[in-house]
């Protein structure tokens, strides 16, 4: 059934995301009390991208959310309330854009009129 | 990509998306009056859409199904609060029959659709709203089963970047 393609999915982002000991403590970290992607930076030897890729992966899984203050970017564990809706929004998200995509392919047809017309 | 916004509300559990169609409002209204152009994109291709009832009017509602490929049939059904051609809509909408008391069936969801046009494009959006997280995440796991909801791919496919 669809739905359970859907929750191994969600299982497979929660496993990817937890599958990295520095992600890991990311998370514990974050979990405790929010933290910049900039102090998360320094705690770890290595680069400020790899750390906005670990945080991205855990933004993807729903585990944390970023949000930019000024010129820092905040991470934040969601609590699992906030992570369900959360994904319930992005999924309404993703049926509507599957909506609009059809509707904008049956626009890029020929109306009734023009398919009738005689050819030259 | 006709989609130019999206944004979501995780207070108001509500969900926006604009997009920007290359077509007049006569015609993007056409989507939605004409059941059967509404049928070509209210559900995806492997759970078309079949509406039995359709009434576009104040107060009047409609109803349709939609086929799973093992055949099975969904229902869903709107209720029309308020209509203004070409320029607005606002729908309750659920699913299972109207009126049916079900704990499993998500209550009705409320959607407003307003349309704009501008040198020959219209600018459609959709905004959805919910009453409850539980609602919204059971309405999710229905248009799941239905096939509405596409797969999380594209999300596996910006991990795998």
């Amino acid at each position: 059934m669809v739905v359970d393609q859907l929750d191994k999915q969600r299982t497979d982002l929660l496993f990817k995301a937890l599958g990295d000991a520095t992600r890991r403590d990311i998370l514990g970290r974050v979990g405790e009390a929010e933290l910049s992607v900039s102090a998360l930076a320094r705690l770890y030897p290595v680069s400020f991208a790899a750390i906005q890729k670990h945080v991205a992966l855990l933004e993807r899984a729903g585990l944390v959310s970023k949000e930019r203050r000024g010129r820092e970017q905040i991470v934040s564990a969601e609590t699992d309330a906030l992570r369900r809706a959360h994904q319930a929004l992005d999924q309404l998200e993703s049926l509507w854009r599957g909506r609009v995509e059809r509707i904008d392919e049956i626009l890029a047809q020929p109306t009734t009129k023009e398919m009738n017309a005689p050819c030259p | 990509m006709p989609v130019t916004d999206a944004q979501k509300d995780l207070d108001a559990f509500t969900m926006t998306i604009t997009a920007e169609l290359d077509a007049p409002v006569e015609r993007v209204w056409q989507l939605w009056a004409d059941p059967r152009q509404l049928e070509r994109w209210w559900g995806p291709p492997s759970h078309p859409a079949t509406f039995t009832e359709h009434d576009l009017t104040p107060g009047g509602r409609a109803a349709y199904y939609m086929t799973a490929p093992d055949g099975e049939r969904h229902r869903g059904w709107w209720r029309i609060k308020e209509v203004d051609p070409m320029s607005r809509l606002l729908i309750e909408d659920g699913f299972g029959e109207e009126g049916e008391q079900n704990d499993e069936m998500p209550g009705p969801g409320q959607m407003i659709v307003t349309f704009e046009e501008s040198d020959g494009r219209t600018t459609m959006a959709i905004e959805s709203h919910h009453t409850s997280r539980e609602e919204l995440e059971q309405m999710i796991e229905m248009g799941a089963e239905q096939g509405m909801v596409e797969a999380l791919g594209q999300v596996d496919a910006i991990l795998a970047e």
